[in-house]
């Protein structure tokens, strides 16, 4: 590897407009003539709307138009809709409740948009939608998934009856419960995961520009996939053809999953723009508004049951999770708690049976859909839970029985569609185990005690499916699009690179180790390299960053375009050179004759490409090459978390006293940024343990609001995290790369709630495991 | 937030000359409480009075064992201040931990003190040192300052100038963040005043847990007046029917914080 | 209406604005210094730190006339010519930031924090202190390192001005 080759710790190519303040966000651009938006939420959890007035509010100094849900549908604004098809296992398709970008008829949850406001300034556009008069008839609402399910419980959708959106399953359920009456020993779990929401810390924001001349659309908004967004806009809500729409994702402060999906506000904001006739509109969330409009994430109830031969083998595996999607089905919701979810109900155990059922439910909630893990974190709590659960009740150690139990040969076909490629869940478990001094915990815990505190020690081996995915796969699974990336490879004549990705990068750092590969293969240095990314004008067609995909994709894509580049500079080079293509080599800005002096620089073989003066026979001039590429398999990123803890058995708070992680993401481009995403990935994941809860009452209002209510982990709530990783390439990609931008957030959960259930001796403990939570089981267990 | 006509008060008498001139006037200082309401459209002053300019009004005085602290002294001064340090450290160190160093450096005592927020830390403090609330037109004893959750005594027009108590001869304040917004769930501030052998003079403010407010723990007192100690404690219930209750605590649970931020006080004073 | 006189970064500017307006909104739509982010509108995240007259608030939560006459500085005040302040300089080597949108306040508070407790910042401190300080990506872990490393290079520097 070079200074700036692949595996090198380069540091932040992006880094300096952010540590000066000269970032660009959609919310730090302004247009001259640009109005505001604001948009009208209905206060009630499930109403009928009987009347809006907006006779006051479009009065009001600076309101150029105050727009509601009718007139938005009355223009052909199309409803927005879930992108992926999950049938019910008795072959039915989804129920889906449409979706208006503005409600018509009815509001389904706090913060529904009912109108919009379009005014000259932020205050006078707030101040019009206050005054918006919305006569509502409130009906009664339900919040949680299994209410929703239960008779006479209020009905959302006409679509879908009882509120249920699909009944699916996956496995084979006689061949598991016959397994299961073979068992010496069958251990259940009642499982809760608790409901999330994303918090990237920049909100939400979209701003749109018309030009009613060319009758074309510019859109800046907060989106980790751009041209998805466009296709959507286009194709699917029919705001403009997608030639007449440019979407540009500039510096997006954070995703996780949140900023993937088109939301209301743009499809309004747009919409409203010609139809009010002003030439640019913006509107940015309020964090508030945030918490009552990003898609939350999580929400499942589930039941688990494993079943052991007498000598603690796993022979089969039962879940029944009913998923809350939330009051409409957001982009990827169906394909959530499903493919993403119960596909990884093997774990890294060789279960010869699985078999899950999956129930997903409307409710009068915000939307739900993937949050960083997607799926995985809730599959992965349900196994790592279980194991440690079985550990305990079988009598032996935690670690010794997820060892036995391991899957040792590869490809392994799981019972649930999953054929891992590749890994070795051993070395992680032992790396973690040493890292942690997990052989003398029982001394820690002593002196622990002596202290009056209670230690405890939990693990989790888990393991994720990402860099989604080969297409036809995910399309014969009901996805709406496929899941491959573009990349463009431009090199300049004077030399210099632009690297155009499909991959959209919102903090993972993307314009530093894209670079990495084109200066790994061709020796050029990072100042000489652009990454262009995040507009649809500038970059083909591309699918975006989510799923941990930019690395074992995108760069894949990257990697492919390189070859084609590689081969045309070797063909120009050995055409000047006189040379057999195959002598020559491109190492470190030189392109020369192997085994001679003979040499061009690499700027001279790229200004020949463009001067074409001396050209081989029919070569197109340029040096420019794109490719997309679609992976064959999906990766398989997995490792072991272990967390200690200390509780303070009076309060209930725990203190994180370690956290070891050892993970095995394949190739790893650069080290830095990798063990960033691992360290940003795990204060969600022990967020998601300790801290995070969204609470609605029974009447559908939110309590978890605002940062004063919804715990956000801050810098005196974790800890240093020991981290390492090992790497077993995967074979499904040119590099071997498996991801890592999830696997923090999929493996830590398990983790710390085993560490807690051990300290305290009470495993029935629900996350977050609260300082109140922890306290009222420590209550119970005496 | 709504329109407001925002002045900088000259003097005290400008300060309430002004408020009376006001539609519905308020006055501010840090804004620290003010501000997040008014943008929350929650509150909607016609008139907002900034006290901050008034002339000595942050000042903090120690003299022997006689603390006044000017209404406009900062959390981070009062919490950095070495007179103060010396003769209440208690103080300084329950200033340290309001809000975050940002927020200490423009919320003010005055300010806490007069919005009365029942998870507010001074006002504990106010009742366990049996401070006198110092006003632009009378004196009033913190146990008849704060009369309910955000009320006080005050009128319309008055606010505070000041605090002034005796430095207790030991104190501690222990506090009980709520995990997200970090004010307290239950804090609890102990001042051994020492008085005679026969009547020891020791006051328990407690913040953050009551539904009715900031309290003094009268029966905590007692038990303290008779043995300074922990274990004096034990004797003692709170009443989870007098708690508040939300998704961060119940009220049993922030019954049993009351007593463990007791006994952590305790120990810390002794 | 207020008639503003803000010192901003070392320039006096002058502004006739809205009595309701927040600091930060003069900052970033009057003055189009777009550094100083909002995150939140509780007072918590932090994106919005600046320094009034050398003090660090929150920009959110301040009404722009109540800084008047005042000194800001914000984030585009703080690197000199051309040059990386040594905490953004320790941001940049340790990996401190991922998204960016914290980091202007980030960057702030850490300045801040040595202003006022000195270079020699302990872990526990460092935690302690970023509790007005919200960040979603880097789980705090490279945040800590950068200040404390920021820190120390300040500390060497202030020594080096003494000298």
């Amino acid at each position: 590897m070079g200074k700036q080759g692949i595996g090198a710790p380069v540091l932040r190519k992006e880094d300096k407009r952010f540590l000066t303040g000269k970032g660009k966000y959609t919310d730090d651009m302004k247009i001259a003539g640009m109005h505001y938006a604001a948009f009208v939420r209905s206060p009630h959890a499930h109403a009928k709307i009987k009347k809006i007035n907006i006779k006051a509010a479009s009065k009001m100094p600076g309101v150029a138009a105050v727009l509601d849900g009718k007139q938005l549908t009355g223009d052909g604004i199309g409803n927005i809709i879930c992108g992926w098809m999950v049938h019910s296992k008795d072959g039915s398709p989804m129920n889906m409740g449409a979706w208006s970008a503005m409600a018509t008829e009815y509001v389904r949850y706090v913060g529904d948009a009912v109108a919009m406001v379009v005014a000259e300034t932020q205050e006078q556009a707030v101040a019009a939608a206050e005054a918006v008069d919305v006569d509502y008839k409130v009906l009664p609402a339900v919040v949680s998934a299994v209410d929703a399910l239960k008779k006479g419980a209020p009905q959302l959708h006409p679509e879908a009856k009882n509120n249920l959106i699909f009944d699916w399953e996956i496995g084979e359920e006689a061949a598991t419960d016959a397994a299961f009456k073979k068992a010496a020993n069958i251990v259940e779990i009642d499982i809760r995961n608790n409901r999330l929401v994303a918090n990237p810390m920049e909100p939400r924001s979209a701003l749109v520009q018309y030009d009613a001349a060319e009758d074309h659309y510019t859109l800046h908004t907060t989106s980790q996939n751009p041209h998805v967004a466009r296709l959507l806009l286009s194709a699917f809500y029919q705001v403009a053809p997608e030639h007449k729409l440019r979407v540009i994702a500039p510096d997006v402060g954070g995703g996780f999953g949140t900023k993937i999906y088109v939301y209301p506000e743009e499809i309004a904001c747009l919409w409203a723009a010609k139809r009010a006739g002003v030439e640019a509109i913006k509107w940015t969330s309020t964090r508030s508004e945030a918490f009552l409009t990003d898609a939350h994430g999580r929400d499942h109830v589930s039941t688990a049951k494993m079943a052991f031969d007498k000598n603690n083998k796993i022979l089969g595996m039962k879940v029944d999770t009913i998923a809350n999607l939330g009051a409409y089905m957001s982009l990827f919701s169906s394909a959530t708690p499903t493919y993403l979810y119960a596909t990884l109900l093997s774990g890294q155990y060789n279960i010869p049976n699985v078999h899950a059922n999956v129930r997903t439910v409307y409710t009068n909630t915000v939307p739900v859909d993937a949050y960083r893990g997607a799926g995985r974190p809730e599959a992965t709590y349900i196994m790592e839970r279980m194991m440690t659960t079985a550990a305990r009740q079988l009598g032996v150690d935690p670690a010794e029985l997820r060892r036995k139990n391991f899957i040792t040969s590869f490809p392994h076909q799981t019972p649930v569609i999953m054929c891992y490629d590749a890994g070795d869940f051993g070395v992680s478990l032992d790396a973690a185990m040493k890292a942690s001094d997990y052989a003398n915990f029982e001394k820690r815990r002593k002196s622990s005690k002596r202290k009056g505190k209670l230690r405890g020690i939990g693990m989790s081996c888990y393991i994720e499916a990402c860099g989604i995915a080969p297409s036809a796969a995910v399309g014969s699974l009901g996805a709406g699009v496929g899941l491959w990336e573009s990349a463009e490879v431009r090199v300049n004549p004077v030399g210099t690179v632009e690297i155009l990705t499909g991959s959209h990068s919102h903090g993972q750092g993307h314009e530093t180790t894209f670079a990495q590969l084109v200066s790994d293969r061709f020796g050029l240095p990072a100042e000489n390299i652009q990454v262009v990314h995040g507009d649809t004008d500038k970059v083909q067609f591309g699918m975006g960053t989510y799923g941990s995909r930019s690395g074992a994709v995108g760069m894949s894509a990257i990697e492919k375009a390189l070859d084609k580049v590689e081969v045309k500079a070797k063909k120009i080079a050995a055409h000047v050179l006189e040379a057999s293509e195959g002598d020559i080599e491109i190492k470190d800005g030189e392109v020369m004759v192997k085994g001679t002096d003979k040499k061009l620089l690499w700027h001279e073989v790229c200004l020949a490409a463009y001067m074409a003066h001396n050209l081989p026979e029919g070569m197109e001039p340029g040096l420019k090459e794109g490719a997309f590429y679609d992976p064959a398999n999906f990766t398989f990123p997995a490792g072991c978390y272990i967390c200690e803890v200390e509780v303070d058995p009076d309060t209930g708070v725990t203190t994180i006293e370690q956290f070891v992680a050892a993970d095995d993401f394949g190739k790893i481009i650069n080290p830095m940024i990798v063990e960033g995403q691992v360290h940003g990935g795990l204060a969600q994941g022990i967020g998601q343990a300790l801290l995070e809860n969204v609470v609605y009452d029974d009447e559908g209002q939110l309590i978890s609001a605002s940062y004063m209510d919804y715990t956000m982990p801050r810098a005196d709530d974790l800890p240093n995290f020991k981290i390492s990783t090992t790497e077993t390439l995967t074979p499904s990609n040119p590099l071997g790369i498996k991801g890592c931008g999830e696997a923090g957030a999929i493996g830590s959960p398990p983790a710390v709630i085993n560490a807690i259930t051990d300290a305290i001796g009470n495993n029935d403990l629900t996350m977050p495991a609260s300082p109140q939570n922890v306290w009222a089981a420590i209550q119970a267990a005496e | 937030m709504y329109e407001t006509n925002y002045t900088r008060a000259k003097d005290v008498s400008d300060a309430a000359k002004q408020l009376r001139a006001a539609d519905d006037g308020k006055y501010i200082s840090g804004g620290m409480t003010l501000l997040p309401t008014m943008k929350q459209r929650l509150a909607a002053p016609s008139d907002l009075i900034d006290l901050t300019y008034i002339k000595g009004m942050g000042d903090i005085k120690v003299s022997r064992k006689e603390v006044t602290i000017g209404a406009n002294a900062t959390h981070a001064e009062v919490a950095t201040n070495a007179k103060l340090m010396k003769v209440c450290p208690s103080l300084c160190e329950l200033a340290s931990h309001i809000g975050d160093p940002h927020v200490r450096n423009r919320g003010t005592i005055g300010g806490s003190i007069a919005n009365n927020d029942p998870a507010a830390d001074y006002p504990s403090a106010m009742l366990a040192l049996g401070a006198t609330i110092v006003t632009n037109k009378r004196k009033i004893k913190a146990d008849k300052f704060f009369t309910d959750l955000f009320e006080t005594a005050l009128a319309e027009d008055e606010f505070v100038k000041a605090v002034s108590f005796t430095a207790p001869k030991k104190g501690a304040y222990a506090k009980f963040p709520s995990p997200a917004s970090r004010y307290a769930m239950a804090g609890v501030f102990v001042a051994d005043h020492g008085g005679t052998k026969a009547k020891r003079d020791i006051r328990v403010g407690v913040t953050g847990a009551s539904s009715g407010g900031v309290y003094r723990a009268k029966d905590m007192e007692k038990a303290l007046a008779k043995s300074f100690s922990v274990d004096a404690l034990n004797g003692c219930k709170v009443d989870a029917n007098d708690m508040l209750s939300d998704i961060h605590g119940s009220s049993a649970y922030r019954a049993n914080l009351v007593m463990v931020m007791a006994k952590r006080a305790v120990a810390a004073a002794s | 209406m207020a008639n503003l006189e803000i010192t901003i970064n070392g320039k006096a500017t002058s502004a006739t604005v809205e009595d309701r307006m927040l600091l930060v909104d003069y900052l970033r739509e009057t003055r189009n210094l777009t550094g100083t982010h909002i995150g939140c509108d509780t007072s918590q995240c932090g994106a919005c730190v600046v320094h009034v007259d050398g003090k660090a608030v929150k920009s959110c939560t301040m009404l722009a006339a109540q800084a008047n006459g005042s000194e800001v500085k914000t984030i585009e005040g703080v690197a000199g010519d051309g040059q990386l302040h040594p905490m953004q300089e320790a941001f940049h080597k340790n990996h401190g930031l991922q998204c960016g949108f914290c980091t202007p306040g980030m960057v702030m508070a850490g300045i801040d924090m040595v202003n006022r407790l000195g270079p020699k910042l302990s872990e526990t401190t460092i935690r302690a202190e970023l509790e007005g300080n919200i960040c979603r990506c880097t789980g705090y872990h490279n945040i800590v390192k950068s200040i404390a490393a920021g820190a120390k290079a300040m500390g060497k520097g202030m020594k080096k001005a003494a000298q």
